[in-house]
């Protein structure tokens, strides 16, 4: 199992390599200038002699293999350099950003959950039911409703029946628990009901497939209790695919929230990128992919131990 | 007698106590105390330095911590009037050449050290000309000054190399914070992330992307100043958030200007809950044109483009969905220099006769051999207001006179890249001047031939509007002065390098219960809020 857990943490640095190149090649793909939109974006009259000193200053008049050596060996000290547009360290600025979408990850998440999974299976063991149908139509509208619509909808209705918006700056949970629930349950609903519409579909097929397997029907033929049968044997073979449902959204939601935390005015990671994709912020936009693609890669691997956890079967080889 | 005597002493009395209440009552009209919420429609600020941004970004989060030289009187609407802030007043010596500024005792900055014109003299050193590896974008609206000293504790003087207008707008631009000296020549990009000031309210903390909050800071050296306790300015950038906050009541204004459609949802949705407060904004919406390409080399060509468009009418009807209204020439309106609408009136494209101008574009084109249906590319910003408001209209303007308009319309990144592109990429490219202080003196600079500014997108050479640049901008007569920028803008529309299409309109949207702060034609400017108060 060690060999194992060694071998796929070793396979992380090649991934988290390939993705620090193609995202290095394509940012400078994009036509602009992080300096010319800074210093004249504005209508500001800046020039040339200012703007080849700050070009100078970002060392963004240096080759390009001499810019990617630079940056790589940050890396290598864990440091992601400083951001082209506010000067500050990346991880800083990543950091105070890190709570908001995190705090919205782990809420959807369990909303998610909380829904997908009893619904999924209620539906399963009702298939064809009043029942089953309420829940797919339920899962259906989630998929088919970008969350960000949802939220727009939401605050909308806040202010045409309330006269109320949500509070505009973040507190912590620990600092203001009220002020953080009310800011951040809505975005929390909006992107977990579609969260919680994909993993109850996924629930629901899964139940209905393991229940049609061999070893529930000698269970049933052994004459155990529907209860000890469905939650002992169905489910807990059925929670495979949609761990890893749960875990790959998850994933998603650090870094995709990019529509919805921008309706909220949520300061997270979505907005963050998009901010820095337009200011031409490579360094900020190199620090941000490289965060993301290390928790999709870091989340997978826990879905694999999980998996071997939850189906004895399954080995570490 | 007596009664009468007694009855003309009590309503003397009366009237003398009731004359020195005026004044009494109206300054207690302005309420103490308050948490003050706005929005800045931004993501967020570059640095905080106000030195080396040039963004409103960065000014609306900040001018509230500093003070400045000189200033916009917060009180014109007009945004022509400069009054003193740590200067008490200054004096202009007969050739115009020597200012000498008298400031303030008894400032402290927020650390508790005094402020002293050694101060002054540090911070437009470095903004004039900036040590090595420090960078200020507008050093080159300083090219008039020889030297700036203090000789003594209150007193800065700036002798200039010649007498310009142009001096006054650009010592009072809002970027001009007043640094600690010493703080600033040990470490001039301390400011880029930390705020020491000498303004209204102390800095408390900066969350970048979210928020910037201030306290009052209570030995501001104008007494009785500021009144609110504290503010708070949050970061939004989209528009539908900034305008539910103000709708919501979670902020009570956005400083940079609405368009006319969400400033009537909030007037439907708020009633008499909300003050709307209009100006024409120092900014100018333009195209550039590709002179160096065939047909735009042309002459007649460009003149035709700008003779096919209908400024009056067009402001009739964009002003109402966009963030554009005045029809104007290079000069900012409501400048003393800019001509009146007779005078415009007689330039091409400023007919009034739409159909006269657009029969001259069409004979025009054909003498230039520009076939029915040409295809043009124009550039433009993935901005609705007012780019791409604009830029749709324009398409429409041009196909009047035969033209086929293709529209790119790409995110600011590159759209500038294509804009500043030299030599230029585009046929046509939307274009735009945004200025704080009206200077037109300096503002019309983006004017020059090209190889003198990188701001010139045309990149046409033009010697003759160097020189009447120059003379203009060396003129102190205002009235010689006003005739040279006159032939500036003749020359620009003789020869259609750079034509103008309309002026930007600013209008902000505030809270009723948010008082004494007034528009002005600037979005950087009057943003110090030391005036602002808030009923209960």
């Amino acid at each position: 199992m060690y060999r194992f857990l060694i071998r796929r943490i070793l396979l992380m640095i090649p991934t988290l390599l390939g993705v620090a190149i193609v995202i290095f090649i394509l940012m400078r793909m994009i036509p602009g200038d992080i300096v010319e939109l800074r210093m004249a974006g504005e209508g500001g009259q800046v020039s040339q002699a200012t703007i080849d000193q700050a070009r100078h200053q970002l060392g963004l008049d240096r080759p390009l293999i001499a810019q990617f050596g630079t940056w790589i060996a940050g890396l290598a000290e864990f440091n992601l350099g400083k951001s082209m547009w506010t000067g500050r360290d990346v991880t800083y600025e990543i950091s105070i950003r890190l709570p908001a979408s995190l705090q919205i990850a782990l809420m959807s998440t369990i909303l998610a959950t909380l829904l997908a999974i009893p619904l999924g299976t209620l539906a399963a063991l009702r298939q064809d039911t009043w029942i089953d149908y309420v829940v797919r139509i339920f899962a259906i509208a989630g998929l088919a409703t970008p969350s960000f619509w949802l939220g727009i909808m939401m605050l909308l209705s806040f202010l045409i029946f309330f006269h109320w918006t949500p509070p505009m700056s973040y507190s912590f949970p620990w600092e203001d628990p009220w002020a953080n629930f009310s800011m951040m349950i809505w975005p929390a609903l909006a992107t977990g009901y579609r969260y919680s519409a994909v993993a109850m579909r996924m629930t629901r097929s899964s139940v209905l497939e393991v229940l049609r397997e061999d070893y529930i029907r000698t269970a049933r033929a052994k004459g155990l209790l529907e209860k000890i049968i469905i939650n002992r044997h169905a489910l807990t073979n059925a929670m495979l695919p949609v761990i890893t449902v749960i875990g790959l959204e998850f994933a998603f939601l650090m870094g995709g929230l990019v529509v919805t935390e921008q309706v909220f005015n949520i300061n997270g990671i979505g907005r963050l990128f998009v901010q820095a994709v337009g200011q031409k912020d490579y360094t900020m936009v190199q620090g941000l992919v490289l965060i993301v693609a290390f928790t999709f890669v870091f989340t997978n691997f826990v879905v694999d131990i999980l998996y071997a956890w939850l189906d004895p079967r399954i080995k570490f080889s | 007698m007596k009664s009468r005597h007694g009855l003309f002493a009590l309503w003397a009395v009366l009237l003398a106590a009731g004359m020195a209440l005026i004044p009494l009552g109206s300054a207690q009209a302005q309420q103490r105390g308050g948490n003050f919420v706005y929005m800045i429609p931004a993501s967020g600020a570059p640095s905080l330095d106000g030195h080396r941004e040039t963004t409103y970004a960065t000014v609306h989060a900040t001018a509230p911590f500093y003070s400045l030289l000189i200033r916009l009187d917060p009180t014109d609407k007009d945004g022509k009037r400069i009054v003193g802030d740590l200067a008490t007043s200054w004096d202009v010596s007969k050739d115009g050449k020597t200012y000498t500024f008298h400031l303030h005792h008894g400032v402290t900055f927020h650390d508790g050290t005094p402020l002293t014109s050694k101060d002054v003299v540090t911070n437009f050193e470095y903004i004039m000309n900036p040590p090595q590896g420090v960078l200020s974008p507008r050093k080159a609206y300083y090219l008039m000054v020889d030297s700036v000293s203090a000789p003594d504790k209150y007193t800065v003087v700036f002798k200039l190399k010649f007498p310009t207008a142009a001096f006054i707008p650009a010592v009072a631009m809002p970027f001009n914070y007043i640094y600690p000296g010493d703080k600033l020549k040990s470490d001039p990009h301390w400011f880029e992330q930390h705020v020491l000031g000498s303004g209204p309210f102390q800095f408390v903390e900066y969350e970048p992307g979210a928020k910037v909050v201030g306290k009052r800071y209570p030995k501001y050296y104008v007494k009785g100043r500021p009144y609110l306790d504290s503010i708070e300015g949050i970061y939004a950038a989209k528009q539908n958030v900034y305008v539910d906050a103000i709708r919501g009541g979670r902020a009570m204004s956005m400083f940079r200007g609405l368009p006319p459609k969400a400033v009537e949802e909030l007037k439907k949705a708020m009633g008499d809950q909300i003050r709307v407060q209009e100006s024409p904004w120092n900014c100018g919406l333009l195209w550039a044109v590709n002179v160096h390409k065939k047909p735009f080399d042309d002459v007649r060509v460009r003149r035709a483009l700008n003779l096919a468009v209908d400024r009056w009418g067009g402001s009739r009807y964009l002003s109402q969905i966009a963030i554009v209204k005045t029809v104007a020439g290079i000069v900012f309106p409501t400048s003393d220099l800019a001509p009146s609408r007779a005078q415009l009136e007689t330039l091409e494209g400023y007919w009034p006769d739409v159909k006269k101008s657009r029969a001259k574009a069409r004979e025009l084109l054909k003498e230039a051999g520009v076939p029915e249906g040409f295809t043009i590319e124009f550039n433009n910003r993935n901005t609705d207001q007012p780019y791409k408001v604009v830029g749709t209209w324009l398409i429409d303007q041009w196909r009047q006179v035969g033209l086929n308009v293709k529209q790119h319309v790409q995110p600011t990144a590159p759209f500038f890249a294509e804009l500043r592109s030299n030599p230029q990429k585009f046929d046509l490219s939307m274009d735009f001047n945004c200025q704080s202080i009206v200077n037109p003196t300096v503002d019309v600079s983006q004017f020059i031939s090209g190889d003198k500014t990188p701001n010139n997108h045309s990149r046409y050479i033009d010697r003759k509007l160097d020189d009447l640049y120059d003379a203009q901008l060396h003129e102190a007569n205002h009235a010689k002065q006003k005739e040279l920028l006159w032939e500036m803008q003749k020359r620009l529309i003789e020869q259609a390098w750079y034509p103008q299409t309309m002026w930007w309109h600013r209008i902000v949207v505030s809270n009723t219960k948010m008082h004494d702060w007034n528009i002005t034609p600037s979005h950087y400017l009057n943003m110090q809020l030391d005036d602002v108060w808030l009923s209960q």
